[in-house]
């Protein structure tokens, strides 16, 4: 079918607006951790401007901001692994045997608001003595990414058709066999969607580390916040920590596209 | 594979494995249900059911300062403090609701409007969507830090944007009314793109033949939408507003990064959740977080019971 005309025009009007509206603000931080800090000020420096790579020098070096980096790429690569060792046979065991009220315990970690969970966690953990430390922010960001991994993980076993599996039964594999052997190759895309998403999520999460990190273990999102506070804000040195955060995740994001939309939208048009 | 076309293909669910396994890999098989689901089930139980009960056992004392100090048991006194409580409480809940509401209606309203103008194929779609991606997978606080240097009352580009139309400048953030609705938009900013992304994959799925129906009829583009696509697409809108609904009833990150300690100091952004996180972490005030929290939790409850009762009711 084809569009009429004004139509298109205005198609590509409104999508170069939305487009914009998106991405400049983005393209504003990234321009703006370029700048010293008397450029930012300057509307006539807002595109025209000598770039300079002073704040990242500054984040990088006095910062440690290269600790945080390794801080926040180990806790998220740790509690996605973990996630998905853990929650993809589950899902698997869950859409085979229809355990809907088994689920149900695993999603609701996705309802309940974080804060009501931090003052027993703190308590708990801080008895163990492993508040601080990489062990609790990991079970922490396992958290968040192992209610994902089953809710994404589902969708996709619930699609995967059960004859393959029975047909390598006849061929003398046991169950357990048939699921490794037989649905976990073909399960791949469904682990990588996932196993991205719960990283992004796990990169992105702010208040779990906010209480249960110290100096040593502090994610990025945490060490970005510790930035302001101050009596007057360092634009640029804040604005390229918070590139620092936020464009690798973008550029992942950018690669793997298909797998971060299929993971965000899963479950949806089923209803 | 000739085998799968063999007409014996009933090895059934639960059937025993096969002959010349060994026991223990038999018994592994057997009880492979449980064995694959326990620990993850675990795990979340043991971060989520302990928590509760304690957080619920909390909102009955008086702790305060640390969580290891005697703390007297006082019934539901906390609960009638926070309930008659006008200064804070009653306001967060306020606020939390016309966060929630505000920001949901503007994703939904903007989020299907940008999903029927991506419906159809075009040249540069995959552009459009990378686009769409980003703000999403953005770090909140990140973007909490970026919105606040874009929306500076002094240097921020928003004001220098409106001197080029004449508009003198707003206080944005900062300003006692205008914090609220400042943070609004930047949620809708970050998290429209989500039910674009929901609504498309919906629309996507839909058969043509009605819409082909509808045209044939004579129906005009709003006919079409309004008693075609709508209706068709009622699930999928659902799905999208119980997923972000969810998470704008627990908005946090922007709204602590944006406004630190006690949603500014007017409390302009103090949200439940941000209450709560102050209560808990910056007063040590555990038996009245406690109570906001199971609070909290009960609306958040009774709020998704409201939603999926709609929902099976739009699937009737």
């Amino acid at each position: 079918m084809k569009a009429r005309p004004a139509y298109q025009v205005f198609r590509v009007v409104a999508l170069t607006v939305v487009v914009l509206t998106l991405v400049a603000p983005l393209l504003w931080m990234i321009s703006a951790s370029f700048k010293t800090n008397v450029d930012i000020y300057d509307p006539g420096k807002a595109l025209a401007f000598s770039p300079t790579m002073d704040n990242y020098a500054k984040v990088l070096q006095q910062a440690n901001y290269v600790e945080f980096i390794v801080n926040s790429l180990w806790v998220a690569f740790a509690a996605t692994v973990a996630s998905l060792f853990l929650g993809v046979p589950a899902a698997y065991s869950m859409s085979r045997f229809n355990m809907k009220k088994s689920a149900l315990v695993v999603l609701m970690a996705r309802v309940i608001p974080g804060v009501s969970l931090l003052v027993p966690w703190y308590y708990v953990f801080s008895n163990l003595k492993m508040v601080g430390g990489f062990g609790v922010l990991i079970i922490s960001h396992m958290f968040v990414s192992l209610p994902l991994v089953v809710y994404i993980m589902m969708g996709y076993f619930d699609s995967l058709p059960e004859e393959l599996e029975e047909a390598a039964l006849v061929d003398g594999l046991t169950h357990v066999g048939a699921f490794r052997r037989i649905t976990l190759p073909l399960s791949v895309p469904g682990i990588a969607t996932a196993g991205i998403l719960s990283f992004i999520f796990s990169w992105n999460n702010f208040m779990f580390a906010l209480v249960l990190s110290d100096a040593d273990t502090k994610t990025l999102p945490v060490a970005i916040f510790d930035f302001v506070g101050y009596a007057s804000i360092d634009w640029g040195g804040l604005m390229a920590a918070a590139t620092v955060v936020t464009v690798p995740i973008m550029v992942i994001a950018l690669f793997v596209q298909k797998y971060v939309v299929s993971g965000l939208t899963a479950g949806a048009t089923k209803g | 594979m000739a085998t799968i076309t063999t007409p014996t293909t009933e090895a059934p669910r639960g059937a025993p494995a096969a002959p010349g396994t060994p026991g223990w890999l038999r018994w592994v098989d057997e009880h492979r249900k449980w064995l694959f689901a326990a620990p993850a089930m675990a795990f979340v139980a043991a971060l989520l059911v302990f928590p509760l009960a304690w957080t619920g056992y909390l909102s009955l004392t008086d702790a305060e300062g640390s969580v290891r100090a005697e703390s007297e048991f006082v019934g539901l006194r906390n609960y009638l403090d926070v309930l008659s409580d006008t200064e804070r409480f009653w306001p967060a809940v306020g606020r939390t609701a016309t966060f929630t509401v505000v920001a949901l209606l503007f994703e939904v309203v903007l989020g299907m409007a940008i999903a029927l103008l991506l419906w159809r194929p075009f040249k540069g779609q995959r552009w459009v969507r990378v686009a769409i991606l980003m703000p999403l997978v953005a770090t909140p606080v990140a973007v909490g830090m970026m919105w606040r240097l874009i929306f500076d009352p002094n240097i921020g580009m928003a004001n220098q944007l409106l001197g080029w139309f004449g508009i003198g400048p707003q206080p944005w953030l900062a300003g006692q009314h205008s914090a609220l609705p400042t943070t609004i938009f930047i949620d809708v900013w970050q998290w429209t793109p989500m039910v674009v992304l929901i609504l498309l994959a919906g629309l996507t799925s839909l058969s043509e033949e009605p819409q082909e129906a509808a045209r044939i009829d004579g129906a005009s583009t709003w006919q079409r939408f309004r008693h075609v696509t709508l209706p068709l697409l009622m699930p999928t809108l659902t799905v999208a507003v119980l997923l972000r609904g969810i998470d704008a009833l627990k908005t946090f990150d922007i709204l602590y990064a944006t406004k630190g300690r006690g949603g500014g100091s007017f409390h302009e952004v103090e949200t439940l959740n941000v209450y709560a996180y102050g209560l808990s972490f910056d007063y040590n005030e555990y038996g009245v977080s406690s109570t906001v929290l199971i609070l909290f939790f009960l609306i958040i409850i009774g709020a998704m019971w409201a939603l999926t009762a709609r929902r099976k009711e739009a699937q009737r």
